[in-house]
């Protein structure tokens, strides 16, 4: 066993592990603490089979973007884990009877020949030289360019429909409107009232009117 | 690398993609001056991709992006539907939309969006390109019912919609993977052919199948993965029930035929027998508990449900007769639906949901006309003879015959009268029963009226051509195998 295999079940098990562990434990914020070991110790395998680019660009979004967002919701928001915890005993059985069924059907399946080691031979090395960027690139944007577009439209309404289910004008709030700053005039703040000269004081009248 | 994209067969989907984008601008622009602006050029950009598509039935079949993408008959009839009944619903939902001051372009451009990934799912080559179709129509829709934020119900029906899509979605690309790990190939017609040449080993592609199947009866409502249903069609608004009761329907039949039919027809014998399962029990909750129900709404999800029992038996016979039968089932299907939920939103106004069943007391003695397109659309629902709804579910129980799935056929018949009981029911209220408290008011626009009339007229006018429409569905699945 060379060291790169010894990696790779090493940080095989630290995932299974972690995985484990993101369902077990109690307290959310460790759990979302074990879902970066998870993701961290993924990239990690990644690496070993030559997947240096994902295994990055999983580390940068999940690890760095994805779950420090999720670690602040879960830390701001009040949990009530006895709340989330109902109900737990009482569907455990069926679940775990479940689960039971499709780990002894996942057994039987994959320990037939189909799927056995030697179906799936070690692919060479790759030289040196190269590049997963550069295949990566070039995959997407030939044979999986319809894919790829489908994927950045799917992004494209997620946006949409968290802005439209998100979005709202609360009334009563202020908030300003830099075009209308931009494009007002003097007349619209001062208002310059003449009248008519009497003996006593001249008077000029100057409003100014808020901001909406 | 050198393929070929043939991008000019992906027409519609990218004129559809870049007015979607482009009303996404016209609204945030222009929407709050020209309020109904977005809902017009929505619609008329959904009319010009139909007529695109539908043009388009009659040529050869050919893929584009590498195999990613078919450009065959099916594709293109399946298309031409569903832009056409996303145009009728976003006409039927102007007026419910601005009378519940939730009138927003988002409406509009999710409704397109999903359009979109219902075609992709139309003319997929590839797992890969259903699986993102799917969820690019998924993903909108679990907006969509969210979309009346102000409503716990809403907010509750899109909470579970979207629980239980996701896991259903999970399933799906699980199952995709073991025959990715089988095959070696994504691509549908590769699969197909791997499968066919190898001894590959039945049991894990009966394991594939389970998740795949599973997944499937999930986004058609088949008992017993239907419970997000019922829910989900009474929570949302009115206007996206509408959307989710009509469209999608063809879109997830399109689905089968691809995953199923295109891929693993070889094997029809292992998932013959879980269609079966799916489509007695469907037949037969659905019936049941739909009699129990008094919001129409949830009456009308659980007549969906028995609906795609009845769908299912046209696929399970697996013959080329059985899925034009199914083809023809769920276009017929999807009209109706659009003609039931069409009149519910006709007497739906401002502060008021025709919700409750008891609501339409009385209809025949206030407003003759739409309590007869009532009694048509019930009837078709039910399948009661003069209607298209009878020829359907003629069809579809013919095609199990057919394939000496005798008992089968019986059931199907027997559940079938259950449901006339209800959809019976609805006719006695309207004819039979006076109106509690005040009648019925309609105040929808003439478009709205006009276009409700000719949907539910259709139901019936188009007898004379019933063989035409028939032979047309078997050509478009005989180009398909053949």
């Amino acid at each position: 066993m060379d060291f790169a295999q010894l990696a790779l079940y090493f940080y095989g098990t630290v995932l299974v592990a972690s995985a484990v562990a993101v369902v077990t434990l109690r307290n959310p914020v460790r759990s979302a603490l074990f879902l970066i070991l998870a993701f961290f110790s993924a990239a990690c395998v990644w690496i070993t089979l030559e997947a240096e680019f994902l295994a990055i660009v999983l580390v940068l979004v999940y690890v760095g973007a994805v779950m420090v967002l999720f670690l602040f919701i879960v830390m701001m928001l009040d949990i009530n884990l006895d709340r989330l915890r109902e109900g737990f005993t009482r569907y455990l059985p069926i679940g775990f009877l479940v689960a039971l069924v499709m780990v002894v059907e996942m057994i039987l399946v994959f320990s037939t020949d189909e799927f056995s080691v030697e179906q799936f031979p070690r692919p060479d090395p790759h030289l040196s030289d190269y590049s997963n960027v550069r295949e990566l690139g070039s995959l997407l944007y030939t044979t999986y360019v319809l894919p790829f577009e489908l994927a950045a439209l799917i992004l494209l309404v997620a946006i949409i429909a968290a802005i439209s289910l998100t979005h709202r004008r609360r009334s009563g709030t202020l908030h300003q409107n830099p075009a209308d700053q931009v494009k007002v005039k003097s007349s619209d703040r001062l208002r310059v009232v003449k009248m008519a000269a009497s003996p006593q004081v001249e008077q000029t009248e100057i409003t100014h009117e808020e901001e909406r | 690398m050198n393929i070929d994209l043939n991008i000019a067969a992906a027409l519609p989907e990218m004129i559809l993609a870049t007015m979607a984008c482009l009303i996404l601008l016209i609204d945030a622009f222009y929407g709050n001056r020209y309020r109904q602006l977005t809902c017009w050029t929505s619609i008329a950009t959904l009319l010009l991709v139909a007529l695109l598509a539908a043009s388009d039935i009659s040529t050869q079949s050919d893929v584009a992006f590498g195999g990613m993408y078919f450009d065959d008959p099916l594709g293109n009839l399946l298309k031409a539907a569903i832009f056409l009944s996303t145009a009728v619903v976003f006409l039927y939902s102007r007026e419910y939309l601005e009378q519940r001051d939730i009138q927003s372009g988002e409406f509009y451009v999710l409704g397109l969006f999903g359009a979109l990934g219902m075609s992709i799912m139309a003319s997929a080559g590839n797992f890969l390109t259903i699986y993102l179709g799917l969820e690019l129509l998924a993903l909108s829709l679990y907006a969509l019912v969210a979309f009346n934020r102000k409503s716990d119900r809403s907010t509750e029906a899109a909470m579970k919609y979207f629980v239980l899509g996701a896991i259903a979605s999970g399933i799906l690309l699980y199952g995709l993977s073991i025959l990715y790990g089988l095959t070696g190939t994504l691509d549908i017609t590769g699969v197909s052919t791997a499968l066919a040449n190898s001894e590959v080993n039945n049991q894990a592609i009966t394991l594939a199948l389970v998740f795949i199947v599973v997944s499937l009866a999930f986004k058609l409502g088949a008992v017993p993965f239907h419970m997000w249903l019922p829910d989900v069609y009474q929570g949302s608004p009115t206007a996206t029930t509408l959307y989710l009761g009509s469209a999608p329907k063809l879109a997830a039949f399109a689905m089968i035929m691809r995953l199923l039919v295109g891929g693993l027809e070889n094997f029809h014998s292992s998932w013959q027998e879980m269609l079966v399962i799916l489509a007695i029990l469907s037949m037969g909750a659905g019936n049941l508990i739909a009699i129990a129900q008094t919001n129409i709404k949830r009456m009308l999800a659980y007549s969906t449900i028995s609906h795609m029992g009845f769908f299912l038996l046209g696929i399970l016979s697996a013959t080329e007769t059985g899925y034009s039968a199914s083809l023809f089932y769920v276009m017929v299907y999807s009209v109706m639906a659009l003609g039931t939920f069409g009149m519910i939103l006709l007497f739906s106004r401002r502060g008021f949901e025709a919700e409750e069943l008891s609501d339409f007391k009385g209809l025949g003695q206030h407003h003759p006309w739409y309590a007869f397109l009532m009694l048509l659309l019930m009837f078709s629902m039910a399948g009661v003879p003069p209607t298209v709804g009878f020829y359907a579910k003629l069809s579809v129980i013919r095609s199990v015959l057919q394939v000496e799935l005798v008992w089968v056929a019986v059931v199907a018949v027997l559940f079938a009268v259950v449901g006339a009981f209800y959809y019976l029911r609805v006719i006695k209220l309207v004819y039979f029963d006076h109106a509690e408290g005040e009648a019925l008011i309609v105040e929808s626009p003439v478009a709205n009226k006009v276009m409700l009339s000719i949907n539910v007229l259709a139901l019936i006018v188009v007898l004379p051509w019933m063989g035409e429409i028939i032979s047309f569905c078997t050509e478009v699945i005989t180009s398909l195998a053949g």
